[in-house]
């Protein structure tokens, strides 16, 4: 703490620096270890985005082009893989049950969670600390060490390749995370407004609607979000309860991974429309959306 | 308020969790006790302890476990010490940072299904693939991946998806770190290495700590990328304890034997789950 407060120029950036010295560069040499540096790190980040930009590319080629040795660069683009992979697989399907099942689950789990993380955020108990540990313990268990009970309830239930047994195990999956990261948020809005409006005789509802609501709204939708991104890429239960009739895009994918499914162009065409949504939304929210993963572990 | 609203308003969460929590385990402790075929229903009765030694004894057991720890293991440190590295990297202002940024953190958004694939058919194709072209350009003999290095292909992918959460999460804790300190290190003639060694790596032990174990949990039960690529061959050579018992309870429909698995599988995950528990609940106050 002394420390900062006898820093307090350098903080505000009022004492000069020496010349050359940006804060934080390396040592010696400044210029050429920061091109270096910027160099290295585009280098490294092209080489790592690679696969998806190929994938891009991939899926305006033809058949021929995509696997053509040595790979083309530049080609004339062409929208015909997009229209053969609605024509043979049905893609409009896949996509519709992937949107049904993400949006409802999360939806329903929004409404589970947002009670829950209001009581014990504004209304904490004894216990209410053990109830968040034993629920983020919920989300440990691995999937597949509920597969078998699972399926047998789902087969006994009817429930094979439905859009409701998805909805039900992503809901079930994303519960644990919802809970903590809206309590996480609700936790950070003040008491004290919430308890004036009851002071003012709201009602639960009216609290909630018209208090809770709007502050807890930026916590509401980046929970929510992620939960959409998580069910959208669900990929165990999506590959085991699902297939032809109420499978998700996920789904879709895996079956191109049969040697007769083996057009690169549609392949692409099929996985850029399946992922371009989600990574193009994943970049306004990265923030968001990874530390909700870490369970408020890292701010 | 009464003190029973805030009561009522929790219930829904926690009974739904704890339902899903005790039933599929209790059904999973009953169907390991007994004979149950999804595909016999005639064979049934006790069975003891038969179903866990018929998964134990499988020869396909070790080799599960064992790749299952292997997974794990080079995935994390590939993902850490690529993690910390890519952060340190971006730490500090460059030209295109925001971009840069966006990119990195692309592939973590990218479904399983097609990361596995992406990889199989077009970067990991012995002929068309473009690894293969690179190889052949530097005159080397092009690698069938999939088939050769079964399991390094998967923890390839695998890595590949999961290095920018380590990345990104990395770069959030360097954020909090106190740079008129750094500044005092390096004034004091501290050089790179030693400023790692003693500022930026303890201070982002801890995040590296949520890493780790974020990422045991999520990956001790590959399965997408598994079935949609190697299908667990050639062999059992890319088969986890995940995939195993998949293929027992699916393949083979022998629920009474995947049982048996998944309780093993359940006691792997809860010692990892254990510690980050714990760390997550200092945390909590």
């Amino acid at each position: 703490m002394q420390d900062s407060k006898r820093n307090l120029p350098n903080r505000l950036g009022l004492q000069k620096l020496p010349k050359g010295r940006s804060v934080g560069s390396w040592p010696t040499r400044p210029g050429i270890a920061q091109l270096l540096r910027t160099l290295l790190a585009w280098g490294v980040t092209l080489l790592l985005f690679f696969p998806i930009a190929w994938l891009a590319l991939t899926a305006f080629k033809t058949e021929l082009q995509a696997i053509e040795i040595p790979p083309v660069l530049f080609f004339t683009p062409t929208l015909e893989n997009f229209q053969e992979v609605q024509e043979r697989s049905d893609y409009l399907l896949y996509a519709k049950n992937s949107v049904v099942t993400s949006v409802i689950s999360t939806l329903v789990g929004l409404l589970i969670a947002a009670p829950a993380a209001y009581s014990m955020a504004f209304f904490r108990t004894k216990r209410t600390r053990d109830i968040l540990m034993w629920m983020l313990s919920t989300k440990m268990m691995p999937a597949v060490g509920a597969l078998v009970p699972i399926y047998v309830l789902a087969q006994k239930a009817g429930l094979l390749d439905t859009q409701l047994a998805l909805i039900i195990m992503f809901t079930l999956g994303n519960l644990p995370i919802m809970v903590w990261m809206l309590y996480s948020h609700f936790k950070d809005i003040p008491k004290e407004i919430l308890e004036a409006s009851r002071m003012d005789g709201a009602s639960l509802w009216n609290e909630m609607r018209h208090v809770l609501l709007p502050l807890g709204m930026g916590g509401l939708a980046s929970t929510g979000l992620l939960c959409l991104v998580l069910s959208w890429n669900e990929a165990f239960w999506a590959l085991n309860l699902s297939s032809a009739k109420a499978g998700t895009l996920a789904t879709l994918i895996a079956s191109y991974s049969s040697p007769e499914g083996l057009f690169w162009a549609k392949l692409s065409a099929a996985s850029l429309m399946a992922i371009a949504p989600v990574v193009v939304f994943g970049w306004f929210c990265q923030k968001q959306l990874v530390q909700g993963l870490t369970f408020g572990a890292v701010k | 308020m009464t003190r029973f609203m805030p009561r009522a308003l929790l219930a829904p969460a926690v009974v739904t969790l704890f339902l899903w929590m005790i039933v599929p385990l209790l059904m999973t402790i009953y169907f390991s006790l007994i004979r149950y075929n999804l595909m016999q229903p005639e064979v049934s009765g006790f069975a003891g302890l038969d179903n866990f030694d018929f998964f134990v004894t499988d020869a396909s057991f070790t080799v599960a476990v064992s790749n299952t720890l292997i997974l794990l293991a080079s995935v994390i440190a590939i993902t850490v010490v690529g993690g910390v590295a890519l952060a340190l990297l971006i730490d500090e202002p460059f030209p295109g940072r925001g971009f840069v940024r966006l990119l990195l953190i692309s592939p973590f958004f990218v479904m399983p299904t097609v990361n596995a694939l992406m990889w199989k058919h077009m970067m990991m194709n012995p002929i068309y693939g473009v690894l293969a072209q690179v190889w052949q350009f530097f005159g080397a003999e092009p690698i069938d991946w999939l088939t050769d290095f079964p399991l390094g292909s998967v923890v390839m992918m695998i890595s590949w998806q999961w290095m920018p959460f380590a990345t990104l999460i990395l770069m959030t804790s360097l954020q909090s770190l106190n740079r008129e300190q750094l500044e005092a290190a390096r004034m004091d003639g501290a050089n790179y290495f030693q400023r790692l060694r003693h500022m930026y790596l303890p201070h982002m032990a801890r995040s590296i700590a949520v890493v780790v174990m974020i990422e045991m949990i999520f990956l001790v039960s590959v399965f997408a990328e598994i079935f949609t690529t190697t299908g667990g061959g050639p062999g059992d050579a890319s088969t986890n304890v995940a995939f195993l018992i998949f293929k027992h309870a699916l393949l083979n429909f022998d629920a009474g034997v995947a049982s048996a698995g998944a309780l093993f599988a359940v006691l792997l995950a809860n010692i990892a789950a254990f510690f980050l528990i714990r760390m997550i609940g200092k945390n909590l106050d």
